[in-house]
Formats: structure tokens, C-alpha cells, sequence
């Protein structure tokens, strides 16, 4: 007996849809096994994780506001990686569209600007977070380099800019040398949906950058561009379809997106610049967009499955003591498994026998 | 002297290998059906069939890389389990695959040694390969890097690999695929020579002439199936045709009467560099195609028919414009799809992943050329009403056969899709259509449609230029031949006048010095 895998003759639907519930199902039970190692009671870790976040109102809010940014960057990517151009970096690309935009906030501060602060914010946001993107696509285009690491290093780069900006020149002089910018103005913050909630108009942003991209992937002839570049590169340019093109194209878009999502967390949620305004949520994005199939209704679920996590990881560290890396443990664990499933999109298992003698036995 | 008897001279009373009930299942899918196969020492067999009839999965099992699900090998009567060629080899049967296995980086010797299974060293291995290729009149350079020798050298290099073995059984899987009509002649006369030798040959082809001429015996599979073992030498080729095809080929008709108009591709003394090392450089090309005309272009492979395609296509853009003329507009700078939109059309070589997308829908392939020019796309979206009407347009028009309306590109056949991709271009209305080995892999039914189609296109009043490797077909559709060889294309030949001589003597490059030489002269 021999289990192989064997090729289909068309991706399987079925399987596309099934494969990350499966993922989701061996990571829980991986998960299951690490709690016990931990010496904690499994049963009750899952519940924490995964059941209590969804039983009070604060959580729910709470879980969308984490989703916006995972959704909003992860939608980006998608394009990214449908075009086979690797975007590690929006993590950098989040926290550069935070720098650029506060700026702007940071120079009205007590002045008597008006509306347009918050609107010039979101754009000059964006517009960073592309022309930082850029810097990766371009030096892949016009010099070959990996796009991989470049993009994942400038992480670095833009983390080490923000730690100065509030450590030296924007700093809050009322602020007790924390490390951080004053809280904005109310015209340089994202107003929320509901009075005394945590939901933001961000929120609405993402589910529009949803639709944008559902609408872009499946009925323009961009993204069926998008599309070919990554599926069949060598017929995409006999469709006369230029690859470089679209390498600039979609790291501009997925740099804006994760921009636009940095300066919403900082004039949203969070209210002034300040370090560690991301637990992650450019790699997480990533795990976001594969859990989603790179399909934009699938990553607005993923992202906010992913979400749960970092609230039921802070449930479960709050009361039982879990380390809070074990969220990323998590996560980690659970693109494992999505890449693995992604395989049985294509392929299929099968039980042979393996010495063709006993085939002969039946004759 | 006409040979009677249906089996060749036989010199023991056992066959060397027998297939006995042979099967081989994928799934559901039987890729042989209880096969019998008597293959005798001395003899040339051969093994007749078209794409998908079982020939490769049959000789694969013979040669140890396939386990059969049922039935069993004899060699010499005795039952013989293969787990892999090693053991094959061991046991005395060799066999040259199609598709060459060769580092281009290497040389000659190295890539022996790398197939050898043997301990000698590698001197005593480089003296005894000279020995074995001079003496089979192959001549090769042991110290040669493979990517600097033709086509038919590299082939001889597989032979003489598998002549080192000392086999007593050689298999052959369309050998002559790749060479001219010279180069096929010295090919039968070693496989004559390996037969008088006592040796067994099981000869894989689907050229019809070539197999009456050779083989003593020759088996027919369809449908993964044996049809018959006849004597080829006393079978027609339209009867061994029938038999393989199972029913009777349509005759392609060339239209009554074609107008010749206006030049509609003209090409004016192209040259481009490769944009690879071990591609071929493109040298003075020039040639004139009017409408309602087919000009074929022979050549073995890789003479710079690939980069004769990008150029025309616009995959590789020339730096004059003038060069590339079509429909009277200098268009060698212009993108595939401003060529498109000019009124040219291409149909590449390879059909997945060049000329489909293989993992998208079809509907998707024809919006693939279908974007620039028509109604697929208005303001940047998709009409997905006209990419599926296309799709419908060319399923019944050039009878693609599929299991739903629109599925992916990969579930096709190869016959089925080349008729979805020739349809596609067709069905746009090109002024000049520029196709690149239209029936390669193509059952016989699917090519003649597709042979038909190119003709109709042209009695419509189009130019179609067509590369192809198969000599049969460029006769039998083509107004004119020019052959390509090391980047230069020769003088084109009407038809009536292009022996399979003469243009085997240019396939090989025997006129073109003569040229070259008149060309130095001149300037």
C-alpha cells in the first residue's frame, strides 16, 4: 500500500473552497496539542480563543477594527501574489502611509485647520505607502533584485524611522518622554460609527476596498491581466501583456492600501503615532489574503477569523495566562497548513498498491 | 520482390519479447487494453498509432518506467518484471525517447557518462564512445558541448548512448521528428545495419512512407487497443491510415480558384539578435506574402523558427520599424497587440501555456487575444457575453469537442485545443495570420480541419505563413516553401517545384553557402 498524490485533471471548486476550513481544523488541533504541552486545559484555551470574543458586544466592535487593517492590506496582496510579484513588506508600507499622514496632523496640531486635515491625511497615507512599495518593484524591474527581500528589509527601515520621529522631533512635549506624538486634533481623527463605540469609518473603507477588488479581479480587464501575468506568464505576454507593468501596478495598489490602512489605525483606534502601532498586521495580512484564496470575499472573512485570534489571544492571556505569542504561533501554524491544503486544489490522494505482482494476483 | 508472408524472416522459435495481455489503467482511464505484442530478433516492428493511442505508455512498460496493472512481459519467453529501466538496460534493452535528455552545458562524453550505468572510467568510456559512433557511421566530437551541435547530432548522441549499452532490443520513438530527409536516409541505414546485427527494433511513428519502407512488421493501436499486426510493406498508407484513425481521413481541397492581391506581410531584411545564449540569430530575413497566399517555411527545429515568430508576433520588438510590414504599415517596433489590431493574427507552437493559459477558462483564453481589437472589452471591463460567444463561435465551427461550455484550458485535448486557438484567430478575420506547427500533436481528424481552415483563410484573402516541421503538410497546403537554416531563410520555391530533395538539401544547408558566397560578392 502507497498513497500518492495524483494530479487532477481540473482544479477542484470543492476542494478550493474546503482547503482552508481543513487547514483551520489541523491547526486547531495542533493548537490543541501545544495547550496541553503548555499545561493548560485545551477545551477551555479554545473557548477562550475562538467562543468569547464573539459573546460580548466591546469584542465584536473590537474584531472589526482589527479586521479593517488585515483586510484592507491583505486585498492589496492578493493582487500582489496573484501577479507572482511577493510583497513581504506591507508591514513597512503600514507604517509608512502612519508616518506620512501624521505628519500632516502633526503640523495642524492647535491650529485652526479645517476639514480637510483627516481627507489629506488618508491620501498622503496612501500615496506614501505606494511610492514606498515602489521602491522594491522598481529594483526588481530595473535590476532584477529578489523583491522578496528587498520589500521584507525596508520593514526595517520604516520601523527605525518611526521609532525617531517620536523619540525626537514629533514628540509630545506634555508627554512625559513617552515616546509619542501628541493625541490628534478631532479634525485629524477618524470618526467612529458609533457614539462612545470603538467601530470606525475604516471599517467602511475596508468593506469598499473589498468590493473594489472583487470588482477589479473579476470584471476588468486589469485584473484579468493581474491574473494571467501570475498564472501563465510566457501566454500573458502573448496577450500583449507587459509584466513589469503590472509588477509596478500592483505594488503601487497593495503599498497605497496598506498605507491608507496605517494612517486609519493611527488616527483611528490609536489616536497619535506612537511605536508598536502594528502587532504585525502587514505579515499577518499575508496569511490573511492565502486563508482568503487570494479571493477578496474569502479574505474578508479570513481577515476577520485572523482578527479573532489577536482578540482571543489577548482574552487568553488575560485569563489564563497564555503568552501572547502564541497568537503568532498560531498563525504561523495555520499558513502552514493553508499552503499544504492548497496543494489538494490540484492534486489529489490516492491508495496504489505498490508491487505491480499483486495487481497481477486477480488475473 | 514483394514480400507475401506477413511476418519477417524469424530466426528462433521464440519471439525476444512478448507482451502478453498487457494493461495499463490510470484511474478509470485504460491507456492499454490487453495488449499482445510478438517482437522477433532481426526484425524492424513497427509500432503505428496516433496521440493518446497507448504507443508511449506501451514502450514505457517495456522499458521498465511504467508497471502494468495486468498481464505480463516475456523475453524470450520467459516472464520478466521490470522495476525500472536500470533493470530493462540490464537485461539488454535501450531505448532513444523523443524528447532528448541532454545538458546543453555539457559535453558529449559527460553526457553518456551521466546515462552509463556501468564502472569503466570515463577515458576508457570516451575511447569506446568514439569507437561505437565511427563505426555506426554517427561521427561525434566526444569533447563537444552539446548546445553547439544541430538537432540531428544531439539525437545521434542518444543513439550511440544507447548502442553503448550493447542492446539487444532498441526502441525508437519518433526518430525522425527532427531530421531532413538526408538525415532520416543515414538513420535507416544504421537501423538496416542494427537488424542484420540480430538486433530487435520497436520503431515508433506516425509517418506512414517511412514505416512501409522500413519495418518488417508493423502493430496498430487505437484507443489504447490493438487493431491489427500487418506487413506494412503490403498495406497502403491510406489503409494503415484507416486502421489507425479507425475511420477515413477527409481530404483537405484547396479552393478552385484563389486571387493573389496585395503584399499584406512583407519582411525586409530582418536580423535580431537572440535574446538567450543558445538562441539563434536572426540573418537578413526578407520575404513577401500577398493575400490569399500560404507560404510555408520548412526546417529541422531550432533554426530560428522560434525567433522568427517573436519577431512577426511582437513578442521581440526589432529596432527598425520598417523591417516588419503589415497591411503596409511599418509595425517592427509595434506591441503584439497594436500588430493585433493592424489585422495580424499568431497561433504559437505551444499550445499550453504560450497559446492558453492552461489553468483558465476558455472564455478567458479568447479575451487572451481577443482584448484588442472587437467588442470583449468596453471601458476597461469585461464583456463576458462576447468572450463566451466566441468561445461558442469556434466550438462549432471547428467542431471542438469538450465535456461543458466552458471549461479550463488544460481538460482539452491536444487536437481539440489547437482547433479552440486556430478558431480563435480565424474567427477575428485576420488579414495576415502568422502559424507555427498548426497539427504538432494533433490527431489526424483535428488536422485536417485545421489544414482546411488555414486554406479557407487564405482563399478568403488572407496571407498565412506557416512554419512547420512536417514536409507533408507544407506541400500539401502551401503555394510556396522556404526553408530556414541557422537563422537565414532561403529564396522561397513554388510548391510544384520543391522536391522533397531539394528541400531537404536546404533543410541541411547545402545551397545557402553558394548564396552566401554570391552575397560576399556582390557587396
Amino acid at each position: 500500500m502507497q498513497l500518492i498524490l495524483e494530479k487532477r485533471a481540473e482544479r477542484s471548486k470543492t476542494v478550493a473552497l474546503v482547503s482552508p476550513l481543513i487547514a483551520i481544523g489541523l491547526t486547531i488541533v495542533t493548537m490543541t496539542i501545544l495547550f496541553m504541552v503548555l499545561g493548560k486545559n485545551p477545551i477551555s484555551a479554545l473557548y477562550v480563543y475562538f467562543i468569547v470574543p464573539l459573546t460580548d458586544g466591546y469584542s465584536l466592535q473590537e474584531i472589526a477594527v482589527k479586521a479593517t487593517p488585515l483586510v484592507m492590506i491583505a486585498i492589496g496582496l492578493s493582487l500582489c501574489y496573484l501577479a507572482n510579484a511577493w510583497n513581504i513588506g506591507a508591514e513597512g508600507q503600514f507604517l509608512m502611509g502612519a508616518v506620512a499622514g501624521s505628519w500632516i496632523a502633526v503640523k495642524t496640531q492647535g491650529t485652526e485647520a479645517g476639514h480637510w486635515v483627516l481627507p489629506a491625511m488618508l491620501l498622503l497615507g496612501a500615496v506614501a505607502g505606494a511610492l514606498y512599495a515602489l521602491i522594491p518593484a522598481i529594483c526588481k524591474v530595473r535590476f532584477g533584485a529578489s523583491e522578496i527581500l528587498t520589500s521584507l528589509m525596508l520593514v526595517y527601515v520604516a520601523d527605525l524611522l518611526l521609532d525617531y520621529l517620536v523619540r525626537g522631533p514629533w514628540r509630545d512635549p506634555q508627554g512625559f518622554n513617552f515616546p509619542t506624538t501628541a493625541e490628534f486634533d478631532p479634525v485629524a481623527t477618524v470618526p467612529t460609527l458609533i457614539e462612545g463605540g470603538r467601530l470606525h469609518l475604516g471599517s467602511i473603507l475596508a468593506l469598499i476596498v473589498v468590493a473594489a477588488g472583487a470588482v477589479l479581479l473579476g470584471k476588468t480587464i486589469k485584473g484579468f491581466e493581474i491574473r494571467v501575468v501570475g498564472a501563465a506568464p510566457r501566454a500573458a505576454r502573448f496577450g500583449g501583456f507587459n509584466a513589469n507593468q503590472l509588477i509596478l501596478l500592483t505594488f503601487a495598489i497593495s503599498g497605497a492600501l496598506a498605507g491608507l490602512a496605517g494612517i486609519i489605525e493611527v488616527a483611528g483606534p490609536v489616536g497619535h503615532l506612537q511605536p508598536g502601532i502594528s502587532p504585525g498586521y502587514g505579515f499577518t495580512a499575508i496569511i490573511v489574503a492565502f486563508l482568503g484564496r487570494l479571493n477578496p470575499i474569502g479574505i474578508l472573512i479570513a481577515g476577520l477569523f485572523l482578527a479573532l485570534t489577536f482578540i482571543g489571544g489577548e482574552q487568553a492571556q488575560i485569563t489564563m495566562k497564555i503568552p501572547l505569542d502564541v497568537t503568532k504561533v498560531f498563525q504561523g501554524i495555520l499558513l502552514f497548513y493553508v499552503l499544504a491544503c492548497d496543494s489538494l486544489i490540484l492534486y489529489r490522494f490516492r491508495i496504489v498498491s505498490s508491487s505491480p505482482q499483486v495487481a497481477r494476483g486477480a488475473h | 520482390m514483394r514480400d507475401t508472408t506477413s511476418a519477417a524472416p524469424r530466426t528462433s522459435a521464440t519471439p525476444l519479447l512478448q507482451t502478453v495481455g498487457l494493461t495499463k489503467r490510470y484511474g478509470s482511464f485504460l491507456a492499454n487494453d490487453k495488449i499482445d505484442l510478438d517482437v522477433w530478433s532481426q526484425q524492424i516492428h513497427a509500432l503505428l498509432g496516433e496521440n493518446g493511442a497507448g504507443k508511449s505508455t506501451l514502450v514505457k512498460t517495456i522499458y521498465g518506467l511504467v508497471q502494468p496493472s495486468e498481464g505480463e512481459l516475456r523475453w524470450e519467453g520467459q516472464t520478466m518484471v521490470l522495476s525500472g529501466p536500470s533493470q530493462a538496460r540490464a537485461r539488454g534493452i535501450g531505448m532513444v525517447f523523443q524528447h532528448f535528455s541532454l545538458f546543453d552545458n555539457l559535453t558529449v562524453a559527460e553526457n553518456v557518462a551521466l546515462g552509463l550505468d556501468g564502472k569503466e572510467s570515463f577515458r576508457e568510456m570516451s575511447a569506446r564512445l568514439e569507437q561505437v559512433s565511427r563505426s555506426y557511421g554517427l561521427p561525434l566530437d566526444p569533447k563537444r558541448e552539446v548546445w553547439r551541435l544541430s538537432v540531428g547530432e544531439r539525437q545521434r548522441i542518444e543513439i550511440v548512448r544507447a548502442l553503448m549499452q550493447n542492446p539487444r532490443f532498441l526502441i525508437l520513438d519518433e526518430p525522425t521528428a527532427v531530421l531532413t530527409p538526408q538525415e532520416a536516409d543515414q538513420l535507416f541505414v544504421v537501423l538496416e545495419r542494427l537488424k542484420s546485427e540480430g538486433r530487435a527494433i520497436l520503431y515508433i511513428s506516425h509517418k506512414l512512407e517511412e514505416v512501409k519502407r522500413l519495418c518488417d512488421t508493423a502493430t496498430i493501436l487505437r484507443g489504447g487497443k490493438k487493431v491489427s499486426t500487418c506487413n506494412p510493406k503490403a498495406e497502403t498508407a491510406a489503409s494503415l491510415a484507416r486502421m489507425m484513425v479507425g475511420t477515413e481521413i477527409k481530404e483537405v481541397k484547396p479552393a478552385a480558384s484563389r486571387k493573389i492581391t496585395v503584399p499584406r506581410l512583407v519582411i525586409n531584411d530582418l536580423n535580431l539578435e537572440p535574446d538567450d545564449a543558445h538562441g539563434v540569430r536572426l540573418k537578413g530575413i526578407s520575404l513577401e506574402l500577398r493575400g490569399g497566399e500560404i507560404l510555408g517555411i520548412a526546417g529541422v527545429a531550432g533554426n530560428g523558427q522560434d525567433e522568427l515568430f517573436a519577431a512577426l508576433s511582437g513578442e521581440r520588438l526589432a529596432s527598425d520599424p520598417g523591417t516588419i510590414v503589415i497591411e503596409g504599415i511599418a509595425a517592427g517596433h509595434l506591441s503584439i497587440s497594436r500588430r493585433r489590431k493592424l489585422g495580424a493574427a499568431f497561433v504559437p507552437e505551444e499550445r499550453l501555456g504560450h497559446g492558453t493559459a492552461p489553468r483558465m477558462r476558455l472564455s478567458e483564453n479568447a479575451l487572451l487575444t481577443g482584448h484588442a481589437a472587437g467588442n470583449m472589452v468596453q471601458h476597461g471591463f469585461v464583456n463576458t457575453a462576447a468572450t463566451l460567444n466566441a468561445v461558442d463561435r469556434a466550438t462549432e465551427t471547428f467542431d471542438v469537442r469538450k465535456a461543458k461550455r466552458d471549461p479550463e484550458a488544460a481538460s482539452l485535448s491536444g487536437g481539440n485545443l489547437q482547433k479552440f486557438i486556430v478558431g480563435r484567430e480565424i474567427l477575428r478575420n485576420p488579414a495576415v495570420l502568422v502559424v507555427s506547427q498548426p497539427t504538432w500533436g494533433v490527431d489526424a481528424g483535428a488536422a485536417a480541419v485545421i489544414r482546411q481552415a488555414l486554406l479557407d483563410l487564405a482563399a478568403g484573402g488572407a496571407a498565412v505563413l506557416v512554419t512547420s516541421q512536417d514536409l507533408d503538410e507544407l506541400i500539401e497546403i502551401s503555394d510556396r516553401i522556404a526553408v530556414m537554416f541557422h537563422g537565414h531563410l532561403s529564396a522561397s520555391l513554388p510548391t510544384a517545384e520543391a522536391s522533397r530533395e531539394k528541400l531537404g538539401l536546404l533543410m541541411g544547408g547545402s545551397s545557402l553557402e553558394t548564396k552566401e558566397q554570391a552575397h560576399a560578392a556582390d557587396t
